[in-house]
């Protein structure tokens, strides 16, 4: 064991250039691939932030007794989508207006009646913000007797949805094209390496040495390898959400478990990736 | 110890060796002679099973190589000391980590290491520069190296290909010595050479190649009856 990892920690010492190298284009990868896990990250928090907003208004016939809205209020509240529901009185509706529209303070001001409905605002749990579920309580509102116009705005929730769609799958398209791009590149690093110890490897089978043992320093080598890119990422991703978070806008870096995450799938990648080099071009020498 | 019987060896656009057949005894020093090309290394190769036979058998201390599988040559390998013309050391580990390095990959443990080193280098001569790197070495004491290399698993014999090819008179002289003193101690010695000065300078059995096919062996008459019919 004390030899595997010698052997594996003197690649850096023998071959400096190549092991940087490979470090390196590991880091970059797993960089890229880190960049767009943050970039998913901070998209998935914003749209929590902006789902969180979605809910469903339902306008109340003028003169609908506070009664039967109480009652009501109670029967939407069972439904197992809505999270709460806020009742907001005629009086508080104008009130928000003229809060609210400051311009028209002027129009508010003038009435005599107050226009505006009273309203019950209903907002929905997370896992029912999509738009089949808010369509699906829009109808069930539709039924109370009172209801004058349920408004939802379809539009944005469905844009909302598919927004999320695309970034999930375009996440998973560029993150398995940089997870083969690292796996093609440690691969060859290894290949490089296995190759410039051709000679070592042929003196090591000429003195009675396994292929196991031959082998496990390269693989202990890949998974070295793979856990500094991992590392390099970490750092280079650091860089680029301090860059982005004091010129545009606070972003959200990764939790100390998903930093553990990146340099662990870095790890296994550079195993994963030596041991199919070293298992193809070992025979051959 | 070892036997070939009607060996055949075949390479692409080649016959390598050519219904070849001898035997060696435990502790024999046995010279193979011939022109570059006659299948002096092809012999070597085929006892520590680098290649294998085309047709017939090779036997190494009972082993019959051709039905060996990939993870029993090391085992082989362990019994052998092998030794090249051109010594084949790590040029990044002194005299003493090159030796050490063939107990470590045997996984001996660490601590008989280091005696056992400083044991052959003794023997060899190089005990003074253990701690130089071949670079540092003349050619004579990279061979002694190698040598020590070859010697620190206690082998049953010494494989030696050309292992004066690379060295002047004196050094060819010492390491030839020393491969003797080696064979003293009961370690068997198969040397390839095609320098018939040393062949001549000592009485070991010689067995000749010309063309891959056995065309003299000086020791025949030791050998086993059914290998001299053939």
């Amino acid at each position: 064991m004390r030899l595997t990892v010698r052997e594996a920690l003197l690649s850096f010492r023998r071959a400096p250039l190549l092991s940087t190298l490979a470090v390196t284009t590991i880091g970059f990868a797993l960089f890229v691939l880190g960049l767009f896990g943050l970039v998913a990250l901070n998209l998935r928090e914003t749209l929590t932030g902006v789902a969180e907003r979605v809910e469903v208004v339902m306008y109340l016939a003028r003169g609908t007794p506070v009664d039967v809205v109480t009652v009501a209020i109670g029967d939407i509240q069972a439904f197992p989508e809505v999270e709460g529901v806020t009742y907001v009185t005629e009086e508080q509706a104008l009130e928000r207006a003229r809060r609210e529209l400051v311009e028209f303070q002027g129009v508010f001001g003038d009435l005599v009646d107050n226009p505006l409905p009273a309203s019950l605002e209903i907002r929905l749990r997370s896992g029912f913000r999509d738009i089949e579920h808010v369509r699906a309580v829009a109808e069930r509102l539709e039924g109370f007797r009172f209801a004058e116009d349920v408004r939802y705005g379809s539009d944005w929730v469905e844009k909302l949805d598919r927004l999320r769609d695309i970034a999930a799958a375009v996440g998973l398209v560029i993150g398995a094209a940089f997870a083969a791009a690292a796996v093609i590149i440690i691969g060859t690093t290894i290949r490089m390496t296995v190759l410039a110890r051709n000679r070592e490897i042929h003196i090591m089978r000429l003195v009675g040495a396994t292929d196991g043992f031959i082998r496990r320093p390269f693989l202990l080598d890949g998974a070295i390898k793979g856990a500094l890119g991992g590392v390099l990422a970490i750092i280079l991703d650091y860089a680029a959400y301090f860059a982005v978070s004091r010129s545009l806008f606070t972003a959200t870096f990764f939790s100390p478990g998903q930093m553990l995450l990146v340099v662990l799938f870095g790890t296994v990648l550079g195993f994963g990736a030596s041991a199919a080099s070293v298992n193809r071009h070992l025979p051959a020498l | 110890m070892i036997r070939f019987q009607k060996v055949f060896k075949a390479f692409a656009k080649s016959l390598a060796l050519t219904d070849v057949s001898f035997q060696l005894g435990k502790g024999e020093f046995v010279f193979f002679t011939g022109h570059s090309g006659a299948g002096k290394s092809t012999v070597l190769r085929l006892i520590y099973a680098d290649e294998h036979p085309t047709s017939g058998v090779v036997l190494v201390s009972g082993m019959r190589t051709s039905e060996l599988k990939r993870k029993d040559i090391p085992r082989l390998r362990r019994r052998l000391g092998i030794v090249f013309q051109d010594f084949r050391l790590l040029d990044d580990r002194t005299a003493e980590e090159n030796v050490a390095f063939a107990l470590e990959v045997t996984g001996t443990r660490r601590s008989v290491i280091a005696p056992k080193v400083m044991r052959v280098l003794t023997q060899v001569g190089l005990s003074a520069r253990a701690h130089a790197l071949p670079r540092e070495l003349s050619g004579g004491e990279q061979q002694r190296v190698a040598i020590a290399r070859a010697l620190v698993n206690d082998p049953l014999v010494i494989l030696a290909d050309e292992p004066t090819g690379n060295l002047d008179e004196r050094a060819t002289r010492g390491v030839f010595q020393l491969l003797r003193d080696i064979n003293a101690t009961g370690t068997g010695v198969i040397m390839a050479t095609h320098d018939l000065d040393l062949v001549r300078q000592t009485h070991h059995r010689t067995i000749e190649l010309q063309n891959g096919t056995l065309v003299y062996d000086s020791g025949a008459v030791q050998a086993d009856p059914l290998t001299e019919a053939s």
